[in-house]
């Protein structure tokens, strides 16, 4: 049996109202990829903070090499030879490769270029990547960014490697190749830790499987078990632990491995009519760190979930916003219901029955310091009939608001609370209920279920395909394949800035949709 | 027009050019090290004025210049100790303590002065100057360039000095990404909130030397509100410097010389109403900030405080 | 600083022992830094050796209790009040308009210029009103290049608005100097308006009815910031600019709007001033109450109401104040010291309220 690198022994962490961590014990080996399994809230993160010494514990100890330490600061733990690899990109953009990488020495040194140069070059061939020391951090793709992230976690001692939801940002060869250097590390004695919350990952590139719910670790599979079982057995044996044999959480176990696909796919989209929207050859313009479009056009049909996928920064911010009007285009033309509203702005778009549930929820989808009621009319500021000449019926807004509330089940204290208050879940029921009402017509979701508990997960699934059903034209930015697997009739691929093809949601869409996401069939 | 160009009035708009543009250096430089780390530093007014204040004080009962400058910039780093605790430390919103502080320092340096001093006004004796060998000897440029305080000539040399700082050390690294990113520099094992308070310190230090300069070596006095916006100033300065040390110093050669155009058309006896010159600064402001308004860059975390988990 | 009221923000669907609660806590963060900036100016005063009880019972006696100093009182409110309510407007719009002194003066120095050139064209009223509306497109004309160069390229308004402000001083004195100078004084200034002409005093008061357009200017401000969609917007730019440009409004536009409003209403206070009170303006006069009033905004939470009370309460230190100089010895410069203390205690206070508030909740 391998050596421990690491071990938590009965953590406990609690945040005001939540129990974060509770009695938490686990080990990590050296050699060994243990995979830490659990749905958003499961208490993942919260570990890691403390194994990363961003936060400490209330109760229980950490022990490194055998001796018990306290990790009160990220130097403390990067000190014990503890790197961590988080979900964000913890990079400074406006610097190079092995500038972030130097970050951290000694104030009024002189750069010591050289040996970093020298360990760079170590760790490079450890992963067996290749990277451009002096290239811009910011225009590096997503995968060799966290590729340097890797090194930088590495970088003082390759003892323990943490990884948060590695995959997320990645291509399905991006992916691959992280598996690679997962398996190179694992080979030379590192003990790797891997964040995730889907199922496939963890039978894919686990020794050992460890399950954590509300805060507990529920279940551990050792890696003898493992190598035994198929990967329905494994799948199975996560979602008894997860879920128990309850009924009514399948559907969650279905999200959880994807088996849920397409359930809803046994209708036909009937495309023989005129769409309801034609985009053609659209192109916008870039500010700094954004990809702007170039040449995008498709046609979407009513009842149709278009399903938008691509690695993170490809094009699919601008191009939702450029369909809400809330971008303007440089060139191109967008049709609705065979008008031309190229350059309507947001309100007008509105008026055609355009809505636009957008990924950045407290960034710019609601503002948290006003109450659930006004956030609901944010976008009919001015509008009748909440306002009338100019002048706001504030009794109207309330009782509009409790009706809202009540019909799309949001929980919250009363109709004026500020929306900041409300979990995820329920800021996203806020922008549902707000976009996804009776003049709705053609519906834009940006990463719809990103942050999302599994719960939220198929209600937010559910509405999108219930609206699609009701005769919407959707559209779904994610970068979450498996998702829109779910939920799309058709997959189009965005790859910097272009729409680079579409397919239908047929049985070997994933591979096809791999290679275009890489930009390989941009041709 | 043809008196315009005599050699008094050249030399003297050189020569009060410099003596005009170094507190708008100091104070360039030093903001441009809080913006590099993420701080706006509204407060850098009140931090001039009460360097000056606490310059001249120092300069005033010990005789000497050189501790005067130190009594300015210490001066100034109590004042950027206050925006340290509150705005770095605790993440108060650094505007609104910026302002308080600027208020505070004129009102609480006015008050001061009138009790010592009540309506007199003390002057300095004449500050050293240390003539450069060779170079003062030239016509003009000597006298208008070469023949300063030996503050002037080590406000030039730490241009060089943060370019090197920001460039060549981990000093450079470290700010950037506390402006940038303070997240990343958290990580890799620096105290963001340590780094920010440099940051600050420095730029109060540098800010008063700026202030104490003003006040001993400029006017030989102290006046209560005199800075007159040159703190804010050097907010431009540095904002419109990219980062870049040798803009700070072009830039505030620029806003020195709108400066000097008062004294130096008195010295060469032109008679224009001094409101009329007194403009000329801010208009030269306000006409570099219209024509390069689309290339001034501040770090995307300017004014934010940093909170541990936060992620933005 | 919380934005949004609503309704009003104490609304009668909150339980009762809550509703007292949330009154008793606005109370608190009002009152202790006023109480915290007056005992430590209390302490700097007892350094310089001044009995800070004699100052502060004499500033008192004078701003509040006497009649004469009442009146004084009042009357300075008046131009208090009309800055005061251009802040609101910008603040609550998340705009820093800290050019308010040049807006004030420049817009004074027209007032002045043009009134006594009306008086024989136009019946006095006219006169009145032609001066306010001037001065108001004066202030707003002045606010024109930072609310652009903010809309358009997103450059801090702090700092253009602050340098437009040192540029204004100067322009006024500019005007007055090479312009509008009356030849029949040695000092420059401009014409003096005659007093029939100027804003008519409160009957059997020497308070002139400028602080009367000062109260209904705040109302109405208060009105349209909670109770109007142009409010709202301005609100939601405000407090989230992205969730702005989200919800389709012109974020550019409003900006624009708001500096102009801001900066009009700012120079409709310098022109009630030398309505009201100078009928003048000499070179080098400044006032300087732009800075001064940013406090009572925030202290009032951007309440229009709140601002009236504070504003009465600020006018009265000033007063008293003025007259302090001179008898207890203690310079004005101990308001802007109050007046520093108090913006710093009032963002300590706020900061430890948002720590409590995250330890109840959640």
């Amino acid at each position: 049996m391998s050596e421990t690198a690491a071990a938590v022994r009965n953590i406990t962490k609690r945040f005001p109202g939540v129990l974060a961590n509770d009695q938490v014990s686990l080990e990590f080996r050296a050699g060994e990829v243990h995979v830490l399994l659990g749905e958003n809230g499961a208490g993942k993160s919260t570990l890691i903070g403390i194994l990363a010494g961003m936060q400490q514990p209330d109760e229980g100890e950490i022990l490194v090499a055998g001796r018990p330490v306290r990790i009160g600061s990220p130097r403390e733990s990067l000190e014990l030879g503890i790197g961590t690899v988080f979900q964000h990109v913890l990079l400074v953009p406006s610097l190079t490769v092995i500038e972030n990488l130097m970050l951290g020495g000694n104030w009024i040194r002189r750069l010591a270029r050289t040996p970093a140069l020298a360990r760079f070059r170590e760790l490079s061939a450890l992963l067996g990547v290749e990277i451009d020391p002096d290239a811009q951090v910011g225009k590096l793709s997503l995968g060799e960014q966290q590729q340097v992230e890797i090194m930088r976690a590495l970088w003082r001692g390759e003892k323990v490697l943490i990884l948060d939801e590695p995959t997320s940002m990645l291509t399905p060869q991006g992916v691959r190749d992280l598996g690679d250097v997962m398996r190179r590390l694992r080979d030379k004695g590192v003990a790797l830790i891997l964040i995730t919350h889907k199922l496939m990952e963890a039978y894919e590139f686990g020794d050992r499987i460890s399950v954590l719910r509300l805060g507990r670790v529920v279940g551990e599979i050792a890696p003898e078990r493992l190598k035994q079982m198929s990967e329905a057995e494994a799948t199975d044996t996560v979602i008894a632990m997860m879920f128990g044999d309850v009924v009514e959480h399948r559907r969650d176990a279905e999200i959880l491995t994807g088996r849920g696909r397409a359930a809803h796919r046994d209708r036909t989209i009937d495309r023989s009519g005129a769409p309801c929207l034609v985009v053609r050859d659209l192109q916008t313009q870039a500010g700094r760190g954004e990809c702007p479009l170039r040449h995008v056009s498709f046609d979407l049909w009513p009842g149709e979930v278009l399903g938008i996928a691509g690695v993170d920064g490809n094009g699919q911010k601008h191009l939702a916003e450029v369909l809400a009007g809330q971008r303007a285009v440089t060139h191109g033309r967008i049709e609705m219901a065979g008008a031309d509203v190229t350059h309507d702005d947001a309100p007008a778009r509105r008026r055609h029955g355009v809505r636009y549930v957008t990924d950045e929820r407290l960034g710019e989808g609601t503002v948290g310091t006003f109450s659930v009621a006004t956030n609901l009319v944010l976008k009919e500021i001015g509008a009748e009939p909440f306002w009338r000449r100019g002048i706001t019926d504030w009794d109207r807004v309330h009782t509009h608001a409790r009706d809202l509330i009540h019909r799309n089940d949001i929980r919250t204290p009363s109709e004026k609370t500020p929306v900041a208050r409300l979990s995820g879940g329920n800021i996203q029921k806020v922008i549902l209920a707000r976009e996804l009402n009776a003049e709705a017509g053609i519906a834009i979701f940006n990463k719809p279920t990103y942050g999302l508990d599994l719960q939220n997960t198929r209600l937010a699934h559910d509405r999108i395909l219930a609206s699609a059903k009701g005769g919407m034209a959707i559209v779904v930015v994610s970068t979450d394949l498996d998702e829109l697997l779910e939920i799309s009739d058709r997959i189009a691929v965005m790859f910097q800035g272009r729409l680079v093809g579409v397919v239908e949601n047929a049985p070997d869409v994933e591979r096809k949709v791999g290679q275009l996401m890489t930009g390989a069939a941009a041709a | 027009m043809e008196h315009l160009l005599t050699q008094s009035f050249l030399t003297a708009l050189l020569f009060y050019s410099v003596t005009a543009g170094v507190p708008l250096l100091l104070a360039g430089l030093g903001e441009q090290i809080s913006e590099k780390a993420g701080v706006l530093n509204i407060g850098i007014e009140g931090m001039m004025l009460f360097g000056a204040y606490t310059g001249f004080l120092s300069a005033y009962y010990s005789g000497s210049f050189g501790l005067g400058f130190l009594g300015g910039g210490l001066g100034g780093a109590v004042v950027a100790a206050i925006v340290m605790l509150l705005c770095i430390h605790f993440g108060l919103n650094q505007i609104v303590v910026g302002i308080a502080l600027t208020i505070g320092a004129e009102g609480l340096t006015a008050l001061m002065y009138y009790f010592q001093f009540g309506r007199e006004h003390p002057n300095l004796a004449a500050p050293p100057v240390l003539g450069i060998p060779g170079l003062s000897a030239i016509p003009v440029i000597g006298p208008g360039l070469f023949n300063h305080n030996a503050i002037v000539y080590l406000a030039v040399i730490l241009v060089g000095v943060l370019a090197w700082l920001f460039r060549s050390t981990y000093v450079g690294l470290n700010l950037e990404a506390a402006g940038a990113k303070p997240a990343a520099l958290d990580a890799a094992g620096v105290s963001v909130v340590k780094t920010r308070s440099y940051a600050v310190l420095s730029t109060g230090f540098l800010t008063g030397i700026g202030g104490a300069y003003m006040a001993n070596v400029g006017a030989g006095l102290f006046v209560p509100f005199m800075t007159g916006g040159a703190g804010f100033m050097g907010i431009v300065l540095a904002m419109l410097a990219r980062g870049k040390p040798i803009w700070v110093l072009l830039g505030a050669a620029l806003f020195g010389a709108s400066l000097s155009m008062t004294t130096a058309l008195q010295v060469a006896g032109v008679n224009v109403p001094t409101d009329v010159v007194q403009m000329l600064p801010f208009a030269m402001v306000m006409l570099v900030l219209v024509i390069f308004a689309r290339h001034s860059v501040l770090p995307p975390a300017l004014g934010l405080p940093y909170v541990r988990g936060d992620r933005g | 600083m919380s934005a949004e009221t609503g309704a009003g923000a104490l609304s009668s669907r909150l339980p009762g022992g809550e509703r007292l609660r949330e009154a008793r806590d606005v109370a608190l963060r009002v009152l202790i830094p006023v109480f915290l900036a007056l005992v430590i100016g209390g302490v700097i005063l007892l350094i310089l050796g001044k009995d800070p009880l004699a100052y502060y019972g004499y500033v008192l006696r004078r701003g509040l209790l006497t009649w004469s100093g009442l009146q004084e009182t009042f009357t300075r409110m008046a131009p208090l009040l009309l800055i005061a309510s251009g802040l609101i407007v910008a603040f609550r719009a998340g705009i820093w308009n800290l050019g308010g002194d040049g807006q004030f003066l420049l817009a004074a120095v027209i007032t002045a210029a043009l009134g006594p050139v009306l008086v024989g064209i136009l019946p006095t009223a006219a006169v009145l009103i032609a001066c306010m509306l001037a001065s108001i497109l004066v202030g707003a004309a002045w606010s024109l290049i930072p609310a652009i160069l903010k809309a358009r390229y997103g450059v801090n308004e702090i700092i253009t608005s602050l340098m437009m402000s040192f540029l204004g001083t100067s322009f006024a004195n500019v005007l007055i100097k090479l312009l509008f100078w009356d030849p029949g004084t040695t000092v420059p200034q401009t014409r003096m308006l005659p007093v029939p002409d100027r804003l008519p005093p409160i009957p059997s008061t020497t308070i002139h009815s400028g602080v009367i357009i000062g109260v209904v200017v705040v109302v109405l401000v208060h009105l349209m910031m909670t109770r109007t969609a142009f409010g709202l917007k301005l609100q939601v730019v405000g407090a989230n600019p992205a969730a702005a440009v989200h919800a389709g409004l012109n974020v550019g536009w409003l900006t624009i709007a708001t500096f102009a409003l801001s900066a009009g209403l700012i120079g409709l206070a310098g022109s009630v001033e030398i309505l009201g009170v100078w009928g003048t303006v000499r070179a080098d006069w400044n006032p300087a109450f732009g800075l001064l009033v940013v406090p009572l905004v925030f202290l009032a939470r951007f309440n229009g109401y709140g601002v009236i009370g504070f504003t009465l309460f600020f006018s009265a230190l000033m007063i008293g104040g003025d007259s302090a100089a001179r008898r207890v010895g203690v310079p004005q410069h101990f308001v802007l010291v109050l007046v520093g203390l108090l913006l710093l205690f009032l963002a300590v206070v706020e900061y430890l309220d948002h720590l409590r508030r995250k330890r109840l909740t959640t």
